[in-house]
């Protein structure tokens, strides 16, 4: 075999806000509230990353997957090349049958942003590909996008849905972004950002994703190099040299490939210590044992809560000895994720109720009436 | 014929402490010490000595001091003292130079040339003292994914886990069979095992059948060339079958067992006659090839009802990593590779010190192929060979290894202080021997405690380390390069170990 080179990555380190609030009865709502309160939270980033996902934005396209792509490059030039890339590949691969710029304000609220464009598109799959499942199809292409294309990232890529992100304070992305007018959506997350090591980055921004699932995350993930084999060895490409992708495609893999409920999810990121699990009862610890015996490799080990968006759920998490902070909220119909308690009150200064969530314990929240539509369990190689 | 050599070592002895009482004398099995009448004094041949250091430790009197003999050569980079003396030895004898343990020569030590991670600021340090840190381990084959029924708070899971075997630490005990070790170092091994939550390996000598009952069920027991001692109780008694294919010290040959250690108990347990030699050819000979291995391996899963885990171990050589994702292909659960630093009861001096690779570049090599492939969960990696401390352990385990074999590590907690004699039969330690005067000076109790203390010793540093590094589950380490760097190698060893430089 020919020797390969060992990689010189650099891993981010960032400590972070996130935040997220959802309508459940899935009235969709603007952007303000929730940029108020991430902006709240001004001090636990350093303006060097901001980022928002929004769900239920595009229901004239709710059907066509909503890529945003970023291009970016020293020049125009470069920016160009990289989108005429993209867009032949896409031709290939998918019908687009909407494209435009992503409307943004004054460019000099921002530090050098790239080209951002979104395409609404449908899967065109043939020969081998006919067989399978569309999802798997957009996944595949979004990586190799993300790590053929010179200077294209697919950073948003699921179904009346979109993440919108860059190097910034959060609030001032929303602005350059418009997200306080532009959009409407039932659930939104955001993302501030204090990444310790890292040349600041568009891309680099939270939130990451894979189809409609978004991960916003504070913490850093001493488990991302095992993580990361493991999530290589089912074909996800991790290219972003950030260890909160990891969290977003091992939610890909466990919910949308494996068929997971988040409940079990939760146990297999951050699974109860040996000490419990053998305290259970048989069938429990038949089950505890099974899934760290199989799914050791993707317990996330070291600090971190993230809250986990996907179509109709918002899902909070923190690691199993619960070294970040999570506070969730519920007002109404209104259900809240946050870093702190104080952003949340800022905006819906009366709650029904706040809680911090245990260690390990996911916090779901979820839109009623919803309907998830199950495909057979695809076999992996 | 005169011999030309130089004694290795020298014998001095203080006059003035020594008051004559022959402990010395009756210590060395290789006749070093003798007592002389006329004299009324203790005099020694430093020809004989091998270096064990047993009477100097046992001298009442602290009398004694061994150190390598100063006489030497006109220095010579080429012409080392070993070289010269091998060569003088062969053409006394004629003969092929054996020696025991591991090979001793100045290989780099990988382990030696890496550092660890630590937390700082971003992420916190977990105190093992007052945190779960958790080491267990399963080692056996993993499925891709987990089918599952849930019906409300109800989960079935339809998916069918393979055997697999649960250990606390990471850390089992290599291959070391009885005939080779005395039965109370082998008993040592055992107890140990049973007491602090690992496995011991029987080695290709059998498994005695009145330990079959209580310790079977922390024994890896082995199949070898030789086929000793094998029957259905000792394959159905165990935790899981080893067939031994290769082994570090001596990569491509076989082993002999010479008659004189063929005593009645270890004939029994072997099934062979008592003052026979027991050889263990080179190969199988029913293994040529891979599809041959596939057909034993399945032959001893029929065999143990399919309970059992199958282990396969290999000698780590020039292209062991894709013959090893082979054996996973043919059914092997786990695989042990042993490295260029394994230890021996006995190999030819040429084998032990020229062949094979060492264990670290090893490991690396094999997580990565695996993982290429995709088959990374289907078996587990036990490292075998150059592990001296708890930190060679955790590098191993951030390599890629799921586990070690400890085999010289646990000779040495028992005594051992590598004279590099087992070869002879006349371990004056009572470990690597089986002469019943000298076998029993080696305490079962006393030897399995030690064995247990290391473990225990060994696992409690882990768990700093690991703690150290922000994580508490032994699992998020495996494989996890991100917390090691390379001091002081090249270009192409980082690559292969996977890892960056320090400062990278």
């Amino acid at each position: 075999m020919p020797r390969r080179r060992r990689e010189l990555y650099n891993k981010e380190i960032c400590a972070c806000s996130i935040f997220g609030a959802m309508n459940r009865d899935g009235d969709r709502f603007k952007g303000q509230g929730v940029i108020e309160a991430i902006a709240n939270m001004h001090v636990r980033g350093n303006g060097l990353g901001g980022g928002f996902a929004a769900y239920g934005i595009y229901p004239h396209y709710q059907d066509y997957y909503a890529f945003h792509v970023m291009f970016t490059g020293n020049s125009w030039e470069a920016k160009r090349c990289a989108k005429q890339d993209l867009e032949a590949f896409l031709c290939e691969n998918f019908d687009v049958v909407y494209d435009e710029e992503i409307p943004h304000g004054d460019e000099t609220l921002v530090s050098d942003p790239p080209l951002v464009w979104r395409y609404f598109v449908l899967p065109s799959k043939s020969g081998e590909d006919a067989n399978r499942t569309e999802e798997d199809y957009v996944v595949e292409k979004v990586m190799w996008v993300n790590t053929r294309i010179e200077n294209a990232y697919v950073f948003s890529s699921g179904k009346n849905m979109g993440a919108f992100k860059g190097v910034g304070y959060p609030e001032e992305i929303a602005e350059y972004f418009m997200l306080d007018r532009e959009y409407d959506a039932y659930m939104w997350t955001a993302h501030g950002r204090f990444p310790t090591n890292t040349q600041a980055w568009w891309g680099g921004a939270h939130p990451f994703g894979l189809l409609d699932i978004t991960v916003v995350h504070n913490g850093e993930i001493s488990s991302y190099g095992t993580n990361r084999w493991y999530l290589e060895m089912y074909g996800y490409a991790c290219t972003l040299q950030t260890d909160t992708e990891v969290i977003a495609y091992a939610a890909d893999l466990l919910m949308r490939r494996q068929h997971l409920p988040i409940s079990l999810v939760a146990k297999i990121l951050a699974p109860p210590i040996w000490n419990s699990i053998d305290r259970m009862n048989e069938s429990e610890k038949k089950l505890l044992t099974t899934l760290r015996m199989v799914y050791g490799p993707l317990l996330m080990n070291g600090p971190f809560a993230v809250i986990i968006g996907e179509t109709g759920r918002m899902i909070g998490l923190t690691d199993r000895i619960r070294l970040r902070p999570l506070t969730a909220a519920t007002r109404g119909e209104m259900f809240y994720l946050s870093s702190e308690e104080a952003p949340i009150r800022l905006i819906s200064p009366e709650l029904d109720s706040v809680w911090t969530p245990n260690g390990g314990e996911p916090v779901v929240g979820e839109l009623k009436n919803i309907r998830m539509v199950k495909d057979e369990v695809i076999p992996l190689s | 014929m005169k011999s030309f050599l130089f004694p290795e070592f020298q014998v001095f002895r203080d006059e003035n402490l020594c008051d004559q009482c022959r402990g010395c004398e009756r210590q060395c099995a290789f006749g070093t010490h003798r007592y002389d009448e006329t004299q009324d004094r203790m005099i020694s041949d430093d020809f004989k000595c091998a270096g064990c250091q047993r009477c100097v430790i046992f001298c009442p009197k602290g009398a004694i001091t061994i150190r390598p003999t100063p006489s030497s050569y006109r220095p010579n980079a080429n012409w080392s003292r070993e070289k010269i003396e091998d060569l003088k030895r062969q053409a006394e004898t004629g003969g092929v130079i054996l020696t025991g343990c591991g090979n001793d020569k100045p290989f780099r030590i990988y382990w030696d040339h890496i550092v660890l991670n630590a937390s700082q600021v971003t992420n916190p340090s977990i105190d093992p003292l007052r945190e779960p840190m958790e080491l267990r381990t399963f080692l056996g084959s993993k499925p891709d994914f987990i089918d599952l029924k849930v019906d409300g708070d109800h989960v079935d899971i339809d998916t069918r886990i393979g055997p697999n075997l649960m250990i606390e630490a990471p850390i089992l005990f290599s291959a070391m069979s009885y005939g080779a070790i005395s039965y109370n170092a082998f008993n040592a091994l055992a107890r140990a095992a049973c007491s602090s939550g690992t496995f011991f390996n029987t080695g290709e000598g059998g498994l005695p059948r009145e330990m079959r009952e209580e310790f079977g069920r922390c024994a890896i027991v082995q199949v070898a060339s030789g086929r000793f001692g094998i029957d259905a109780e000792y394959l159905n008694c165990a935790a899981a079958v080893e067939i031994k294919v290769g082994q570090g010290a001596k990569p491509g040959i076989g082993g002999h067992l010479p008659g004189e250690k063929v005593s009645q108990s270890v004939a029994s347990t072997r099934m062979i006659p008592a003052g026979a030699d027991a050889i263990s050819p080179a190969p199988h000979h029913d293994i040529y090839s891979i599809e041959d291995l596939s057909m034993l391996i399945h032959a001893l899963k029929e065999a143990t009802n399919y309970e059992k885990p199958i282990s396969v171990k290999i000698a780590a050589v020039h292209n062991f990593a894709a013959i090893a994702s082979g054996i996973v292909r043919a059914g092997a659960d786990i695989i042990a590779i042993d490295g260029l630093r394994g230890g021996t009861g006995a190999a030819p001096k040429a084998i032990r010190d020229n062949v094979g690779i060492p264990i670290e570049l090893a490991i690396s090599s094999l997580d990565r192929r695996l993982r290429d492939e995709g088959i990374r969960n289907r078996c587990s990696i036990i490292a075998a060979g150059g592990t001296r401390c708890s930190a060679d352990v955790i590098k191993a385990i951030a390599l890629g290894a799921d586990a070690v074999y400890i085999g010289t590590a646990a000779l040495v907690a028992m005594g051992c202080n590598l004279c590099q004699k087992c070869y002879t039969g006349k371990c004056n330690w009572g470990i690597c021997t089986q002469d019943p005067r000298l076998s029993g000076r080696l305490n079962t109790d006393i030897a399995a405690m030690r064995l247990s203390n290391l473990l225990a010793a060994w696992s409690h540093e882990i768990k700093e380390m690991l703690g150290g590094m922000g994580i508490n589950a032994l699992e998020s380490l495996r494989g996890n390069r991100d917390h090691l760097r390379g001091v002081g190698l090249y270009e192409w060893e980082l690559d292969v170990l996977g890892i960056k430089g320090a400062g990278e």
